[in-house]
């Protein structure tokens, strides 16, 4: 399967990355290389293997359903960009 | 150069244990190395006030004689690794300034096992990549030469670890491995690297990549070091939900066990093309030690081997896609102001992300797409499972399986290939143990014809890396590879 370069476009903003236009070509030429590379994937025989998603994991722990941390406001606003009120500023997102 | 450098992690714990130096002393030694090699760029940050206080705080436990399993010994932290309070960057520029306020449990283990951080090691970005060239910081420099004098790659991710431990600026340093960041560098580099099982180590506070194959591990001068190391790095978290409850049997005693009637697996399908003679040369040589040591060689088969790597690009991308959604500009790191919040989104991404990570993320979003999610993720994890059944199958057979950690040595910094698929190849062999969960050491080899390392693979069974540590012993005594320190 390859991909045109409308598709490399809908994929990078699916992914919120900006493409420029200069960037789309190569991009493009760089992403088919690697489809191209896994489509070897479909010489192999799969209609009897149910899909493994992790390893090692025999079961799944549970904790008990109970406030452990928490009030942290400082800390976690410590790190942002811009901060107004406790709350992360962003660009208006409503009219 | 300071002889204190030149030492292993145990031959430091005795001198300090015996006061033939303090911890204070070791740390300057040390912090001398790092400015006198800064043009290795090693560290994206070093943090030498904070050394020498927790240096000053461990003499005085060694004082007192209550000293804790690292007590004192300056270590090197990949800087994927969260810090309370100091730069955690990943090696991304869209990591700027971070400072995580929480701290990642094996460097958490290593501060209450008594080690000292000199800082935050440098790292391919994101810890996407074989070299340490794609670190927003700049390439790291191995420590070793080749005749044409040119500057060579230390492998990586993990390449900044690697360099600091083979070039005498940290006595070990632990990395992360999700298809070979830690043992290809080590081989890079004339080192021991260990990729413990996966859940053996805590992921807690791991700057995630692709979380069902992420696992840290130690990088040492030798085998002793990382056993001792990795004692102290695992065990079962509650923050990890897939970090095992299990028991952290003794590393350091598998050391002396011998390979007396252990099975080694040789399997055929690593002799792929592109393989340097010398390489294949040194892979005999190795079998033929555990031979003479009583081990018994048996040659098998892992079928699936050459889908190993299409298989990692299709899940590793996928799952660094899904966990590097998280970088929005909002919350911490970079922020590129944008006239709406998706311009922000995309103004951020595009200039806080590689080129190399932007490929992954983009190649992540498309197998996971609707329309190709049934042909691309679901076909690459029913695949996985099979390489993974053809591990269970050897080791009915074997107790271990013995291969080289890469195809080749290291390679001058512009000589890397353009070709993103001739760059993955670099991975060959060190993605199956990922993708599989099973454990992984490199241990210094050899030399090859142009006088760089090269390195064993041991891959042992899930939580036995007691096999790893018994098989791996053997090799490095036979050996007897000199490090870039004692040469």
């Amino acid at each position: 399967m390859s991909l045109d370069q409308e598709a490399v476009k809908r994929i990078a903003t699916l992914a919120r990355l900006k493409l420029n236009e200069d960037r789309i070509g190569p991009m493009q030429q760089d992403l088919n290389r690697i489809l191209q590379f896994i489509d070897q994937l479909n010489e192999v025989d799969t209609s009897q293997v149910e899909a493994l998603a992790g390893v090692n994991m025999s079961f799944m722990p549970f904790r008990k359903d109970v406030v452990n941390e928490g009030g942290d406001v400082e800390k976690i606003l410590a790190n942002a960009p811009e901060v107004a009120c406790n709350m992360f500023v962003v660009p208006k997102v409503v009219e | 150069m300071n002889e204190l450098i030149r030492l292993t992690l145990v031959k430091v714990k005795e001198g300090l244990r015996q006061k033939k130096f303090s911890s204070v002393e070791l740390t300057k030694a040390y912090l001398a190395s790092m400015e006198r090699h800064k043009c290795m760029n090693t560290y994206i940050l070093e943090t030498p006030e904070l050394a020498l206080e927790r240096a000053k705080e461990s003499d005085q436990r060694l004082a007192k004689g209550e000293e804790r399993p690292l007590e004192g010994l300056p270590l090197a932290i990949k800087d994927n690794f969260c810090t309370t309070g100091i730069q955690t960057t990943a090696g991304t520029h869209i990591l700027k300034g971070f400072k995580p306020p929480y701290e990642s449990t094996v460097t958490q283990k290593l501060k209450e096992g008594g080690a000292v951080f000199l800082g935050k090691a440098n790292m391919d970005d994101a810890a996407m990549g074989s070299t340490t060239t794609t670190s927003y910081y700049g390439s790291t420099i191995n420590p070793w030469k080749r005749a044409d004098g040119k500057d060579l790659t230390p492998g990586g991710s993990s390449g900044g670890s690697a360099a600091a431990v083979a070039g005498g600026l940290a006595v070990a340093a632990i990395g992360s491995d999700t298809g070979g960041s830690i043992r290809q560098p080590a081989a890079f580099s004339g080192i021991v690297g260990v990729k413990p099982t996966y859940g053996r180590c805590s992921r807690w506070g791991i700057v995630a990549f692709a979380s069902s194959l992420d696992q840290a591990g130690p990088l040492t001068r030798d085998l002793r070091d990382a056993a001792l190391m990795l004692e102290v790095m695992a065990g079962h978290d509650p923050k990890d939900s897939t970090s095992a409850l299990l028991e952290v049997p003794s590393f350091e005693k598998a050391l002396i066990q011998g390979v007396k009637g252990l099975r080694v697996g040789i399997p055929k399908e690593y002799r792929i093309e592109g393989m340097d003679e010398e390489t294949l040369k040194i892979w005999e040589k190795g079998a033929e030690w555990l031979k003479e040591a009583g081990a018994e060689i048996v040659e098998i088969s892992l079928p699936h081997t050459k889908y190993s790597l299409a298989t990692y690009y299709v899940l590793a991308p996928a799952e660094a896609s899904s966990n590097l959604a998280r970088y929005d500009g909002v919350r911490y790191g970079l922020r590129i102001p944008g006239k709406t919040l998706d311009e922000l989104y995309e103004n951020t991404r595009s200039e806080g992300f590689g080129a190399e990570v932007q490929r992954r993320i983009l190649i992540g979003t498309y197998v996971l797409s609707a329309g190709y999610y049934d042909a691309y993720y679901l076909k690459a994890q029913k695949v996985r499972r099979l390489i993974t059944q053809d591990f269970e199958v050897a080791f009915q057979k074997v107790d271990v399986i013995l291969t080289p950690t890469t195809p080749t040595a290291a390679f001058a910094l512009d000589e890397k290939p353009t070709d993103p698929v001739v760059m993955y190849l670099n991975d060959v062999l060190t993605v199956p143990a990922n993708l599989a969960g099973l454990p992984g050491i490199s241990i210094p080899a050899g030399l090859s014809k142009e006088g760089l390392p090269l390195g064993f693979q041991l891959i042992g069974p899930a939580f036995d890396e007691n096999v790893l540590f018994r098989a791996g012993r053997v090799l490095e005594e036979a050996a007897a590879f000199k490090s870039f320190l004692e040469r």
